[in-house]
């Protein structure tokens, strides 16, 4: 008997007992299973990465050890070979093992090193914005230094800010009132910072001519500080009495609302200048239309690029982005004020300097030996 | 002493945010989410000045019977009434509040007031297209080709024949005006329409509107939007520095520099 079996199994007529090692014999467990601490967070986080190899894993489960013993915390599909632990704490230490999953045979790495997560205390892939805030603020901080020790400096005429004193004046000539609307921005905008100093000084214009000046607030806080402006800019032109208190006023925190309730006050008091300046929305097209309607000059800015065809379309005078932020410096001619404008346009041309060059290594890093270039690209990429 | 000790609070307030966008550490996030309900708690004060500055001009243009007068009337029944309401019934889901006040009326009348942008926007855009400059000329051609690249039709127009078409308007017009800078404008897009042809070895490229609109908004229209948004960020840095620094004292009321 035992020799015709020999002879059988020789001749390939029986096969042999099944070798369950062998049923899926591609399946290799996952490589490289790293496990990192998430680098520039504020902890309780794990990075978990693994290469593919040339497995057929058609999911990968990760497995978590901590003191109270192993647990699966994702199951991932067969492309996404990395995994954040955001349900650990820190200062305790993990280990993962990552296991290749196919059918119904699982093939489970080697546990990685033993990791602990912990908050940092320096973003350091914030370093580029660190480099280029300190270049700049270096920038503006000298020629705010040139400017105090006398050095002239010249700023280009901005046609808007030449005509704010025109059209003040054509309010006090045609005895109607001037409507000032800051944008309906918060005081934590910026442009609602630029916009609040351009009320002092038009509201300083708007004392000395005698006219009227009618500010409508979307913003509580806004109105609160465009009212002590006005007041100081009355002061300033040496005409307290002229201030009025109901001059500066709060309508509403709708934005709809606001606008309708600015649309009325324009169609009823019929005023001869509007200023537009500060963070507007889309309510700024239903502003400005209104306003050209009723006849009176209009100067706007802001600093959002979608609202400034709107404003270009419908106003006399638009100051474009960063011009809004200029207009205090222009408008008061005040050294230092001028002095940090010049550090801003030597920071813009840091900043196309920058860029041409970063073309060029873009440009060069898709030629194969010169792929290096890709690298140094990657040092502007902000986070 | 009045504008020293808001000085001071300015310079290290940002100082110290300036510092805590670069430390992750849950330490200095919680800063950043105090600071941020420190400006919320401002802000419920200011709404109280804020209401009391409404009720004040309300009510002062109703004893002056200023233009309009009635409006005002209107205005302070109506915050009495949404006042009582709130306070008295609540302003949770399924309050009057919600259902009538803001559901029937608020949301029906913003939306009114956003409806009439549209109509606004054929005013502006009337204004903007008419071809009275060489600029204003460029911008109506490059409008018409996002317009028209944005709606179906426009998928079936090839941009060189929509160029043949506005080529001979402008000579049309051109000549009809005697204006030298259409001639000119119609004369070099001839010969640019000619050098293109010569290139593609006089064959109509397949290029539609929409494919030129797509170009339009993704390569000039974004050249000048990211230029802007560069001088924006600029000019925001520096004057977020100017008032960190105590040279910009505008939001103090003014004040020697």
């Amino acid at each position: 008997m035992i020799p015709f079996l020999i002879l059988l199994l020789a001749a390939g007529q029986v096969a042999p007992p099944a070798d369950t090692t062998r049923l899926a014999p591609q399946l290799a467990p996952p490589g490289g299973v790293k496990a990192f601490d998430t680098p520039n967070d504020q902890g309780k986080s794990i990075t978990l990465r693994w290469s593919a190899g040339d497995t057929l894993a058609q999911a990968w489960l990760v497995e978590r050890t901590d003191p109270e013993g192993p647990k699966v915390v994702s199951t991932n599909a067969a492309g996404d070979i990395g995994y954040i632990d955001e349900d650990v704490k820190d200062q305790v230490r993990y280990t993962y093992r990552v296991a290749a999953v196919a059918s119904a045979d699982t093939v489970w790495s080697q546990p990685s090193r033993p990791v602990a997560s912990s908050p940092q205390l320096f973003n350091t892939a914030r370093v580029n914005i660190l480099i280029a805030m300190v270049i700049f603020f270096a920038l503006v901080v000298y020629y705010i230094e040139s400017a105090k020790k006398g050095t002239k400096l010249f700023v280009r005429r901005i046609a808007g800010l030449d005509a704010v004193e025109e059209a003040v004046g054509r309010a006090t000539e045609m005895g109607k009132p001037i409507i000032y609307v800051p944008g309906l921005g918060s005081v934590a905008d910026i442009a609602t910072i630029a916009s609040l100093n351009i009320l002092g000084e038009v509201a300083k214009k708007v004392a000395q001519y005698d006219s009227a000046l009618l500010v409508p607030n979307r913003d509580p806080i806004v109105y609160t500080v465009a009212r002590e402006m006005v007041k100081e800019a009355y002061a300033k032109a040496g005409r307290p009495d002229a201030f009025k208190q109901d001059s500066v006023f709060f309508v509403t925190d709708q934005q709809f609302a606001y606008a309708a309730a600015v649309d009325g006050l324009m169609a009823r008091e019929k005023p001869a200048t509007n200023f537009f300046l500060g963070t507007f929305w889309a309510e700024s097209l239903i502003l400005a239309e209104t306003g050209a309607q009723t006849g009176a000059i209009q100067i706007a800015g802001t600093d959002s690029v979608f609202q400034l065809p709107f404003f270009i379309t419908a106003c006399d005078y638009t100051l474009i982005g960063e011009e809004l932020y200029a207009a205090s410096a222009y408008l008061s001619r005040e050294p230092l004020l001028l002095g940090s404008l010049k550090g801003q346009d030597y920071g813009k041309m840091t900043i196309l300097t920058v860029v041409v060059v970063g073309s060029v290594l873009l440009f060069l890093s898709k030629i194969p030996a010169l792929g290096f270039f890709g690298r140094i690209i990657s040092l502007f990429n902000v986070r | 002493m009045k504008r020293s000790i808001p000085l001071a609070i300015c310079l290290i307030m940002g100082i110290t945010m300036m510092i805590q966008f670069f430390v992750p550490h849950p330490a200095s996030v919680a800063f950043f989410e105090l600071t941020a309900k420190w400006v919320r708690i401002i802000g419920a004060f200011a709404l109280v000045l804020g209401t009391g500055s409404l009720v004040m001009y309300h009510i002062d243009k109703i004893q002056r019977r200023r233009t309009g007068w009635y409006y005002s009337i209107v205005t302070l029944i109506a915050a009495v009434i949404t006042t009582v309401i709130g306070l008295g019934w609540g302003i949770k889901s399924g309050s009057i509040f919600q259902n009538v006040i803001f559901s029937n009326l608020m949301v029906p009348l913003n939306a009114s007031m956003f409806a009439i942008l549209a109509f606004y926007m054929a005013s502006a855009a009337y204004r903007a297209f008419r071809a009275r400059t060489k600029e204003a000329a460029l911008l109506l051609v490059a409008a018409f080709i996002v317009m028209l690249g944005m709606v179906p039709i426009g998928a079936h127009v090839p941009f060189f024949w929509f160029m043949v078409v506005v080529n001979v308007a402008l000579l049309v017009v051109g000549l009809v005006n005697r204006s030298k800078a259409l001639l000119i404008g119609a004369g070099a897009l001839v010969v640019g329409l000619l050098a293109w042809l010569g290139f593609s070895g006089f064959k109509v490229p397949q290029l539609m509107l929409p494919d030129t609109a797509e170009w339009v908004l993704s390569v000039p229209n974004m050249a000048a939007k990211r230029a802007i948004q560069f001088g924006v960020a600029l000019g925001g840095i520096a004057t977020a520095l100017k008032v960190i620094l105590g040279i910009e004292r505008g939001w103090l009321g003014g004040g020697k520099q």
